[in-house]
């Protein structure tokens, strides 16, 4: 039974959305499924939150490694949550000043918004930028020309790094704009290769994606795949 | 030890010191000195703002801020001159995001532009702020059909029926164009997907580095316009920022009794009163009948120093961001380079001797 009532569920309206797509009269139950859809990504917040909770009050009582981490987020957790929720420094909403709690959670002066400001903002847009240390560090010690694949791919971030910035178009502005050679400036390079190899790379992978949906979903939909059920099997 | 077995052995730390030094010295650089690095806008950048430029004014643009502040250094700016091109071409702004924090993204970038350039624009009639709404590809299949059912009250909690610039807005095809600046999922794949593409909106993406690539083959018939990380949002924000100037001079002209036909007859904008007579002249049969160049030679000096004043004036911060983020962008790109070939000659070069890895 566990198993079975949500393989006929995602059988029925997975079948009910491929059909409402080619039959105009079953075009409001197809509004009906994306809408239900809607409400379980909003409760999915809420499972999301239960889940993160397990884990890491497991992680906690168990002293694992790293159980400092684990105090860590729960703290953040229920902090920002709970400020959020009785928007706590909410300045009253000007439309309906007698109502205490009309004023947004996130507006500037809220507790919630100083933690997005100095806290949530500075911290991601740091963990981002050292991207560019790691990339630097990886280029020099693993971006080698061992063999031919290796070669053409240094070629091409050659190109693409200079194209993308002011060295291309001066290195190579010697080259007539409007001559026969112009496909030769840096910056005209670097689009050719976006626009035809990158172009034709990215199609072939969106294509081989589509199809391995379309073959997915009809495993799912025939009950062929129940591995999205859970259980090992 | 060799110098090359000293560089193959080199402690990466020295690489991110180098890496840090490649980024802070040209802020420091263009800070101090104001330079910025020469841009040439390419074509996607030119059919970006095209799109939009072609609109006319009063046209309902969805603006979808699917992103992050991880991301905000890259795909910031052009959200803000995406902003100002609307704003001064007079369109209708409706500010949505798909991802949660693409609210507070909405909030500061309508501060910085609407707040600080545009004060005259009136939330509700002007622009809206509708918020972040949870369900990624399913949101905008939603507003395909429906959208109140998806946004019932903007950010603010105001319901869509006491927002006057929602009156007759049933579902998508209310909209006149959608741009979508995205960081990864949702983001401009679903708005293309599932709503450009069926109901053929106008659609114009900024999207990071690592997302275009995957954008590329919608081009140009799926979605019309894309900003490829800062340097596509250079490229859009040196065509905006020439427009705005255009655009401001033309309205001063207009102010002033005198109206220039012809959107390319502007030309080169004069920036000394000298300069604006001679241009006067030129543009006889461009844009300018002889009575009107006739009468822009003859405004009192007052009148004229007001109207080239603008030409020349120094472009706010706020919109020469993504061009002098290119400075660090370059040295960071040169540091790159090198590297790679310092690695490449390291290795070959022990490998010869026996010692490669």
């Amino acid at each position: 039974m566990k198993r079975t009532v949500p393989l006929i569920i995602t059988a029925t309206v997975g079948l009910l959305l491929i059909v409402a797509n080619f039959v105009p009269a079953l075009s409001e139950l197809s509004e009906d499924g994306t809408t239900f859809f809607s409400i379980i990504a909003a409760i999915a917040f809420v499972l999301g939150g239960g889940s993160l909770l397990k884990v890491h009050l497991k992680k906690l009582s168990d002293r694992d490694r790293g159980w400092a981490y684990s105090l860590i987020v729960l703290g953040s957790f229920f902090v920002t949550l709970v400020v959020g929720l009785f928007k706590i420094g909410a300045p009253p909403n000007p439309a309906y000043p007698d109502k205490p709690w009309a004023g947004g959670y996130n507006e500037p002066g809220t507790f919630f918004n100083w933690i997005y400001e100095y806290l949530f903002y500075p911290l991601t847009a740091t963990m981002f930028a050292m991207l560019a240390f790691y990339i630097a560090s990886a280029a020099f010690r693993a971006f080698r020309a061992k063999n031919f694949e290796a070669i053409l791919l240094l070629g091409t971030a050659f190109i693409i790094l200079l194209g993308q910035t002011a060295a291309g178009p001066a290195l190579t502005n010697w080259i007539p704009p409007d001559g026969p050679f112009a496909g030769l400036r840096l910056e005209e390079l670097s689009a050719y290769v976006m626009d035809v190899f990158n172009t034709a790379g990215s199609r072939a992978i969106v294509i081989g994606i589509a199809l391995g949906i379309a073959s997915t979903s009809l495993k799912i939909l025939m009950g062929l795949d129940r591995s999205y059920l859970g259980g090992g099997n | 030890m060799g110098f090359f077995e000293r560089i193959g052995n080199l402690d990466r730390r020295w690489i991110f010191l180098l890496m840090g030094l490649a980024v802070a010295i040209p802020i420091i650089i263009i800070d101090v000195t104001g330079f910025i690095p020469p841009e040439l806008p390419m074509p996607k950048a030119k059919s970006t703002f095209q799109t939009l430029d072609d609109l006319p004014a009063g046209s309902k643009v969805l603006l979808s801020w699917d992103f992050d502040p991880a991301t905000e250094g890259e795909l910031g700016p052009m959200a803000n001159t995406f902003i100002r091109q609307c704003a001064q071409k007079g369109h209708k702004m409706y500010f949505m995001a798909l991802v949660p924090v693409g609210a507070q993204m909405i909030r500061s970038t309508t501060s910085d532009v609407i707040g600080t350039y545009y004060p005259d624009l009136v939330y509700g009639e002007d622009w809206v702020d509708l918020g972040y709404k949870a369900g990624n590809e399913a949101v905008v299949k939603t507003l395909v059909t429906d959208f109140n059912q998806m946004f019932p009250s903007d950010a603010r909690g105001e319901p869509l029926s006491t927002i006057p610039m929602m009156s007759g807005i049933k579902d998508l095809t209310a909209f006149d164009a959608i741009v979508s600046v995205t960081a990864g999922y949702p983001g401009c794949k679903e708005w293309v997907l599932f709503a450009s593409t069926p109901l053929k909106i106008p659609t114009v993406v900024g999207c990071t580095g690592v997302i275009a690539p995957q954008m590329y083959p919608y081009y140009p018939q799926q979605i019309q316009g894309l900003l490829q990380a800062i340097k596509g949002a250079a490229e859009y924000e040196l065509l905006v920022n020439d427009w705005v100037r255009r655009d401001q001079f033309r309205n001063t002209l207009l102010a002033m009794g005198v109206e220039v036909s012809g959107e390319d007859s502007m030309g080169d904008l004069p920036s000394t009163s000298e300069e604006l007579d001679a241009w006067a002249g030129d543009h006889v049969g461009k844009g300018l009948t002889e009575a009107q160049a006739t009468e822009v030679r003859g405004f009192a000096s007052e009148k004229k120093a007001e109207l080239v004043a603008p030409v020349d004036a120094p472009e706010p911060g706020l919109f020469l961001e993504a061009q002098k983020r290119m400075g660090p962008q370059l040295s960071a790109h040169i540091l790159m380079l090198v590297l790679i070939v310092l690695g490449n000659l390291t290795y070959f070069v022990t490998r010869r001797r026996g010692g490669g890895r």
